[in-house]
């Protein structure tokens, strides 16, 4: 019989900080092959089909990009939240209300033309999902409501009411019937970066500027280290006069507005109008790739590619394979386990000590102790 | 009267698979221990209770599936959490992403084939009384479970000393830790007691609420679970009432679909999820309340020193 003991390590292992990422990786890999070994598949040709051939051509990695983007951009807004200790983990439902207010305009005043048109819609997008995410964070300074349960309980409130928004008083008259919205005119559409070469369109610009943004308020200037304060010890930053309900209000909002404009950018971007589904859980992955960048801005932009990589495999497979695209879900959820686990080994050291052993510690201790 | 012996047989039914998730979370959070994986959980006793009722032929099979299946994904948690000291809300989360994805995966071959029904209660003579008949001895065996595993986590908690024990790690680990108790065997036990009734909730989903797979059945039920644990603020006889109320506003919005009321149905089905946030402010509105109920050490991480 063997157990784990975990010993404190007197300082952060810098090397376990940078390698943990890459060991859960490497982790990931070898529970996928036994996974595509159970699913009877060859592990190495799975492999291939899921991470080497999406991404072997240049328009393949375009799709990399489309798919990177609205990952990127609302993990750094999650990023600042759980940093702060706050768990906004709604913002699945902000993506959606971003969408939802940014089509305001190609849905209602399709006539409203010119440069002028794709500014405002974004920011009416991240206006809504900021409005969105305002209610959990109100109702959790007001009333001290555990903010994980509503933000989470509003993400299906959103996506019924997209779903009711896009059969009902949005729907395109002439959309024979189908669920969805006029398509939007040639302003409201994000413009793609390089359309010669693939779809990738100005969202992934967004989501690099908006990492790097984040990375210099929270490396560089005060309010980050107000939200590195609040999140480690809230009682440090009581005294040095950081009120907690500014912090929950900064964060919720700035995530929110970050999801929002995710949803804009998607929805006017790669999809072009609004329908019932307008995102295949791009919140609930952000979360794992805030996780695994290690809740540093340039750290997810690495992982939102990783992540967005599992995305374009799980479809490579399901085509190429016949294996249920659900696989990509596994692959997230196994991943952000390892990473979780490996992150242990920044603060610990793990040590495995058999029952029977005798116990011959008070040596280490003394030496500890000095 | 018919109608109304109906309606109350369906808000059992509703209530039931709630109930047993939020008793298994009430003891796992009383233990200190917050497991936001329920939904998953829950989700993996559906797909593996369906699976081992289709493949074998018996519900009761099915049902035995479901629990081991929740205990055994509600173990990984517990290494996770309790001997790696990861961040437990973290790591919740990633069991409830995990989850839906491996059941969605494993589910496949399930959706659309016609699955087994745990059958109901039926005691010849006694059911067959008009009214409460059929609302006493006429109902699926999980609800006659649901009932007396909370009747027995009550008793457990508060009775026993065990129980007592347990209590004391959720308020403070490193006093009961100082005392010699084994804090982190009882997390696991308590853990994997939380895993094996959101198993047994999920099976409830597949194999007496709608005897199918469809891909994320659970539909939320796991957080709402959660939910009604801080509604409760931590005591199991309010469970049971909260359960009660939220599968009555289940229930009641789907039969005000069905009488056609002109209200979308989209807004008559978020009803449960904002009912959900209405009730959690009117509880935490109550700080004292909450603050004296809440186990002081509900989500810390805990390494014990030696």
């Amino acid at each position: 019989m063997m157990r784990l003991e975990l010993v404190k390590r007197p300082q952060r292992s810098a090397l376990f900080s940078v390698l943990s990422p890459f060991i859960a990786f490497a982790l990931t890999m070898i529970a996928g092959a036994v996974l595509f070994a159970l699913l009877g598949v060859n592990p190495l040709e799975a492999f291939n089909i899921y991470f080497i051939q999406p991404v072997s051509e240049v328009w393949q990695l375009h799709e990399l990009a489309i798919k990177a983007a609205p990952l990127i951009l609302i993990a750094v807004g999650l990023s600042v939240c759980y940093r702060a200790n706050i768990w906004n983990i709604g913002a699945e439902g902000q993506f959606i209300l971003g969408g939802i207010f940014g089509s305001i305009i190609p849905v209602l005043f399709p006539q409203f033309e010119g440069p002028l048109v794709l500014p405002l819609m974004l920011l009416l997008g991240m206006v809504g999902g900021a409005l969105y995410a305002a209610i959990p964070a109100l109702l959790k300074t007001r009333f001290s409501t555990n903010e994980i349960l509503t933000s989470l309980m509003l993400v299906y409130v959103a996506q019924l009411f997209l779903d009711w928004l896009v059969r009902g008083p949005w729907r395109d008259p002439q959309g024979h019937g189908f669920p969805q919205t006029i398509q939007f005119g040639d302003s409201a559409v994000l413009p793609e970066l390089m359309p010669d070469a693939g779809r990738a369109n100005w969202g992934f610009v967004f989501a690099l500027v908006a990492a790097v943004a984040i990375w210099l308020m929270m490396s560089r200037m005060l309010k980050g280290f107000e939200v590195r304060v609040m999140g480690s010890s809230p009682r440090a930053g009581r005294f040095a006069g950081f009120g907690f309900s500014k912090m929950v209000f900064f964060t919720f909002l700035l995530s929110g507005a970050l999801a929002g404009l995710a949803g804009i950018s998607e929805v006017s971007g790669a999809i072009g109008q609004l329908q019932p589904v307008i995102s295949p859980g791009y919140g609930f992955t952000a979360i794992i790739v805030a996780f695994l960048g290690r809740l540093n801005p340039l750290g997810i932009v690495a992982a939102g590619l990783v992540l967005a990589l599992t995305y374009l495999g799980g479809e490579a497979v399901q085509s190429a394979l016949g294996i249920s695209d659900k696989v990509a879900r596994v692959f997230q959820g196994m991943l952000l386990f390892f990473v979780l686990g490996c992150d242990t080994l920044i603060h610990y050291r793990i040590r495995l000590i058999g029952l029977a052993a005798p116990k011959l510690e008070a040596a280490p201790k003394l030496e500890e102790a000095r | 009267m018919d109608i109304t012996v109906n309606i109350l047989l369906t808000i059992a039914t509703a209530a039931t698979p709630l109930l047993i998730a939020a008793i298994g979370e009430l003891v796992v959070e009383r233990s200190g221990v917050l497991n936001l994986g329920v939904e998953g959980m829950m989700i993996m006793g559906a797909v593996g209770g369906f699976g081992a009722g289709y493949l074998t032929g018996s519900p009761w099979i099915g049902l035995l599936a479901a629990i081991i299946v929740g205990a055994l994904f509600s173990l990984l948690f517990a290494v996770m959490t309790l001997s790696l000291a990861t961040n437990q809300v973290a790591t919740g989360l990633s069991l409830t992403l995990l989850g839906l994805g491996l059941s969605g995966m494993i589910g496949t071959s399930f959706v659309g084939q016609p699955g087994v029904r745990l059958p109901n209660l039926s005691i010849p003579g006694l059911s067959s009384i008009p009214v409460v008949g059929r609302l006493i001895f006429g109902q699926d065996p999980l609800f006659y479970i649901s009932i007396a595993l909370t009747a027995a986590v009550m008793w457990f908690l508060f009775k026993t000393r065990t129980g007592l024990t347990l209590r004391s790690i959720g308020d403070s680990h490193s006093s009961a830790h100082a005392l010699g108790i084994k804090v982190i065997r009882y997390r696991y036990l308590a853990v994997i007691f939380g895993g094996a009734c959101a198993g047994l909730a999920g099976g409830h989903l597949s194999l007496v609420y709608t005897p199918q797979w469809v891909e994320n059945m659970s539909a939320g039920r796991g957080w709402i679970a959660l939910a009604l644990v801080v509604f409760a603020s931590w005591r199991p006889w309010r469970v049971l009432a909260g359960a009660y109320i939220f599968g009555a506003v289940w229930i009641g919005q789907l039969h005000a679909q069905a009488f056609g009321i002109p209200v979308p149905s989209q807004f008559l089905s978020s009803l449960p999820y904002l009912a959900t946030i209405v009730v959690l402010v009117l509880i935490s509105r109550n700080k004292r309340l909450t603050m004296m109920n809440t186990p002081a050490s509900l989500g810390q991480p805990f390494v014990p020193d030696r």
